[in-house]
């Protein structure tokens, strides 16, 4: 029986679940786009801002399915806050429309709904239910604007593409987890390192289940060699859509993936470590390697973010190799800084773009700095903060990273990321210096021109330019919250 | 305060200007000029502050990010001084070059140029590891900007060139730093960045080497020596005459300061077996870039090669670590500062007058621009060390120190004055002698120096002719930050030796 001290932490949880229902019942009373909105974001809001409330003094196990404490609240508020920020710019970007819309904002509360879920799981059950809930609304999300006319990509195709590859992948995290219920007989994560020999199957079966639920893992994080699927659902896919797949989605799972590793002590089994070295390396070589080659924007984002999420595996690897040490942080500030950067980058992007013409392509951007200096100094900062510029977030998160790295000497994996970000900034500086080319007269460049609708959507960038620059110069504040928040993994 | 300050006014200041450009296109260099004159005053109140405790004349230290144990410490000694003297006065001297010649966008352009100059301001006072290497990229952005959005024809080449060069050499960096703190953890049971806090750390030896390999390669890169030289060329002949003053008169000695700051007095043993190879890098980069340098036939390109071998005496002066090689390092950082910026001012002249660097296409301006000539000639001459001028003190001094280190480096190295001057006379031939030929472009165009010209390339010349017949001044303000360094790697090594002469 869940009693009313249960669902006092589940607050957000609720919050948010409650707003879809109350969008889904408004719908159906009156067709309003910006009414929906406004509700979605609300809900958000509130969420975030209940979470933040609760985040001192919650530490609590609610049902043996979720525990809510300080990291699992950190990274609710972040859920809701970047969901908020994607679904203020998601207006503007499907306003044009001609089809119903307002069921997008479900899609995105839903899909909220699965990240906390599973920032907050600690039991095989909340996780498939998590993950399956946020890829369930992903996969509406992607094939959204389908029955629009003007509609150039292929967001069916990415849809289906994503939806048949999530779910082997999926398959292979509930078989691992089955290995490992028949070992220790209980769903909640356990560790499995510490099992009584007696009791357990021989090691093989429990490195198996761990290779498979890793795999799994490694799929919804675009880790190379699971990384096929990336780019082509990145490019078919609606930008908001793009936008929450690679921020929320990917912040999701690697939180979770974080307490998996962390509960099952998964990494003191020998053979693990040297997978995850192994994924991170191939994860930066080539996301780095396959970026150059691109004209798309989106496809550049996609092959960045394998690269980002291996450089992220150095710190989880790292924190096998030195218990205690800084890596749990350093994960921890990677990923908001990952989810800023990127967050800009894709509002930026869709700002200027609708669903009827996405202007996507690199070339299209020539001149921006001189058309449009506010929008493009902040393209220009997202993309320096992606390769890890000082005065940027992404350096803090970087230097975290370097030092996960040599505090576990992990020399090898840190070669690899001198070599990877060596490589990186080429393609961002492409970019940035395609940005700063004077513009194309002969080309008569069409962005469309923005109309009231997007006046939210460039505060949104403007705030999250702001906390780009702000955590690169005076991090402190954020580190010392992910000081306390890390102790609880 | 007087240090922040030093910072802050370039960074609003560049932030004035880029604004100040929607009231009027001429306002940005007005502001960018009154910026520097700023600078100035603030740099000459610096030069009559006393020297505190322990020599440093100013400082100041705020805790910033307390996890890692980094603080906003800055602090100036005789050394930073004389470096930021230096940087303010080019500065004086880029915005003057620009002036005429950057019209497009120019409000960017000066926010640019005062950012790099802040940063470079913030690496020659920065005395935290992690400030540093902040400030040591922060500069590179707006350069790279001035290069990418000013330059000339091949300038997305260059400019990527610049940045990837100098920023994964960084990172080499930024993990040997990363290293030293975490050390100091191990060591001390806390993190810290601090110079200080890092100089008391012991490291064992074959660690030792290799964080200090990290802060030579991000430091050779800057400096730049062979063999980590190839962006160098291709950065000056593609930015403007402005871009390349900084380049070569501020930007290269950042990297000659990092080695004498951090690379050597944190890890002397280290450093004490690796200057042999380092003395012999220099001989080679003095010699190798010398002989390029005369091959090219691209002005520009030819004055960069020059540069990198003028830039190994300074790597040469530093590894023999002694007083007066020291000096000489320093003396010939800022005399080449003055007189590479003067050669890369009038090589920018000549292409902006004639629109071609190919000295082939050249010749026989001495009678169409006689004042440009003699300036030319004076330059070049200083640049080959003629005795009366800066550049020869320096290199002298260098040597010197460096014959009682390494006499086989030191003798290789001196036949570097020898090129030098073929190369610079060779110059002033192809260019101001021999036939003059108005086939590619109309004499019209090759407009003699101006007044405002001339009023910058003779403040560097008194500049030059001031270090060259009294230097004393120079030598004083560095001579106690010398002392004290040589004296603190003097008894880390002593040590060192004992300790292991008791382990035999």
């Amino acid at each position: 029986m869940i009693s009313f001290d249960d669902l006092l932490p589940l607050l957000p949880l609720l919050i948010v679940s409650l707003t879809v229902v109350i969008t889904m019942i408004v719908i159906g009373i009156r067709r309003s786009f910006i009414l929906s909105g406004t509700l979605t974001i609300l809900g958000l809001l509130l969420a975030a801002v209940v979470a933040m409330v609760m985040l001192p003094w919650t530490d609590q196990q609610v049902t043996p399915l979720l525990v809510i404490d300080q990291y699992s609240l950190l990274f609710t508020v972040i859920t809701c806050v970047a969901s908020m920020f994607i679904a203020v710019f998601s207006f503007p970007y499907f306003f044009k429309l001609d089809d119903d819309k307002e069921e997008f904002y479900l899609l995105i509360g839903l899909a909220t709904v699965g990240a906390i879920v599973m920032v907050s799981s600690n039991h095989f059950v909340s996780t498939v239910l998590g993950l399956e809930t946020l890829s369930m609304s992903l996969y509406g999300m992607i094939a959204y604007p389908l029955h629009s006319k003007h509609s150039a990509n292929y967001p069916l195709e990415a849809s289906v593409k994503y939806l048949i590859l999530s779910a082997g992948a999926s398959c292979f995290i509930l078989f691992g987890m089955a290995l490992i219920y028949a070992q220790t007989g209980t769903l909640s994560f356990t560790s499995l390192a510490a099992l009584d020999p007696e009791f357990r199957l021989s090691e093989g079966y429990t490195v198996v289940a761990l290779l498979l639920v890793s795999t799994g893992m490694a799929f919804k994080l675009s880790l190379a060699p699971f990384h096929l699927w990336t780019p082509d659902v990145y490019e078919g896919s609606p930008l908001p859509a793009t936008a929450y797949l690679a921020t929320v989605g990917k912040m999701a799972m690697a939180v979770l993936l974080l307490r998996f590793l962390a509960s099952t002590e998964a990494l003191s089994f020998g053979a693990i470590p040297t997978v995850f070295s192994l994924i991170a390396i191939t994860s930066i070589i080539t996301g780095n390697l396959l970026a150059l080659l691109q004209e798309n924007l989106k496809r550049i984002l996609a092959y960045s973010s394998i690269a980002h999420m291996g450089y992220l595996l150095i710190a989880v690897v790292a924190s096998y190799a030195n218990d205690g040490g800084i890596s749990v942080e350093a994960i921890s500030f990677y990923l908001v800084a990952y989810v800023v950067m990127s967050l800009g980058a894709f509002a930026i992007l869709s700002v200027v773009s609708s669903s009827e013409n996405e202007i996507d392509q690199v070339a299209d951007y020539q001149g921006l700095f001189w058309r449009s200096p506010w929008l493009a100094t902040m393209l220009i900062s997202m993309l320096l903060s992606l390769a890890g510029i000082p005065l940027t977030v992404g350096f803090i998160g970087k230097f975290y990273i370097f030092f996960a790295g040599v505090e576990s000497s992990l020399w090898v994996l840190l070669a690899a990321l001198v070599i990877g970000s060596g490589i990186g900034l080429y393609y961002y500086l492409r970019i940035v210096y395609i940005i700063i080319q004077p513009l194309k007269t002969h080309n008569k460049t069409n962005f469309p021109v923005a109309g009231i609708e997007s006046v939210s959507s460039y505060f949104v960038i403007a705030l999250l330019f702001i906390m780009l620059i702000l955590l690169g110069v005076y991090p402190s504040p954020l580190v010392s919250l992910i000081e306390s928040a890390s102790s609880f993994i | 305060m007087i240090l922040l300050s030093l910072i802050s006014v370039l960074f609003v200041g560049g932030l004035i200007a880029w604004a100040s450009e929607s009231v009027d296109a001429n306002y940005p260099k007005v502001v960018a000029l009154i910026a520097i004159i700023i600078e100035l005053a603030i740099v000459v109140l610096l030069l009559l502050q006393d020297a505190g405790d322990g020599g440093w004349v100013a400082s100041i230290d705020a805790p910033w990010i307390p996890r890692f144990g980094i603080s906003f410490y800055l602090a100036a000694d005789g050394l930073s001084v004389l470096m930021i003297a230096l940087t303010a006065f080019l500065g004086l001297i880029a915005v003057g070059s620009a002036w005429a010649e950057i019209t497009e966008r120019t409000g960017f352009f000066y926010f640019n140029l005062l950012w790099t100059l802040a940063g470079v301001i913030g690496v020659f006072t920065a005395l935290d590891l992690f400030l540093f290497f902040f400030f040591w990229e922060v500069m590179l952005i707006p350069m790279y900007l001035i290069i990418a959005i000013w330059g000339h024809e091949n300038k997305s080449y260059a400019a990527m060139k610049f940045f990837i060069f100098t920023q994964v050499s960084g990172m080499l960096m930024l993990i040997a730093i990363v290293m030293m703190a975490y050390l100091h953890f191990v060591e001390f049971g806390q993190l810290s960045f601090n110079y200080q806090d890092l100089l008391s750390v012991s490291v064992a030896n074959p660690l030792q080497f290799w964080i200090m390999l990290g802060f030579f390669i991000g430091f050779a890169t800057k400096l730049p020596s062979v063999p980590f030289h190839a962006w160098l060329p291709d950065a000056h002949s593609q930015a403007p005459t402005a871009g390349s003053v900084i380049l070569a008169g501020v930007l290269l000695k950042t990297g000659a300061y990092g080695l004498i700051r951090f690379a050597i007095p944190l890890f002397p043993e280290a450093s004490a077996q690796f200057a042999p190879f380092a003395m012999g890098l220099a001989a080679f980069s003095i010699l190798y870039c010398a002989k390029v340098a005369f091959a090219q036939s691209d002005i520009k390109r030819l004055i960069a090669y020059t540069s990198v071998s003028h830039m190994g005496f300074v790597t040469l002066g530093i590894y023999a670590w002694n007083e007066q090689a020291l000096q000489g390092a320093i003396m010939t950082m800022l005399a080449h500062g003055l007189s590479a910026a003067a050669l890369f001012m009038l090589a920018g002249g000549l292409q902006h007058r004639i629109h071609t660097r190919n000295m082939n296409e050249m010749g026989g301006f001495w009678v169409h621009a006689p004042r440009m000539a003699v300036v030319t000639m004076f330059f070049s001459i200083a640049a080959l060390g003629m005795p009366g001028l800066g550049n020869f003190v320096g290199e002298f001094l260098a040597l010197l120190g460096a014959f009682q280190a390494n006499t086989y480096a030191t003798v290789a190295s001196a036949f570097g004055l020898i090129l030098a001057s073929v190369y610079s006379l060779w110059v002033i031939q192809k260019v101001f002698q021999g036939g003059f030929s108005d086939s590619r472009f109309e004499v019209s165009k090759l407009r003699d120096l101006d007044r405002r010209e001339m009023c910058y390339f003779a403040l560097m010349m008194f500049g030059l002719i001031w270090m060259g017949l009294y230097p004393q001044p120079f030598l004083n303000l560095a001579e106690p930050v010398l002392a004290s360094l040589l004296a603190s790697t003097q008894s880390a090594t002593m040590a060192a030796t004992l300790t292991t002469g008791a382990g035999l």
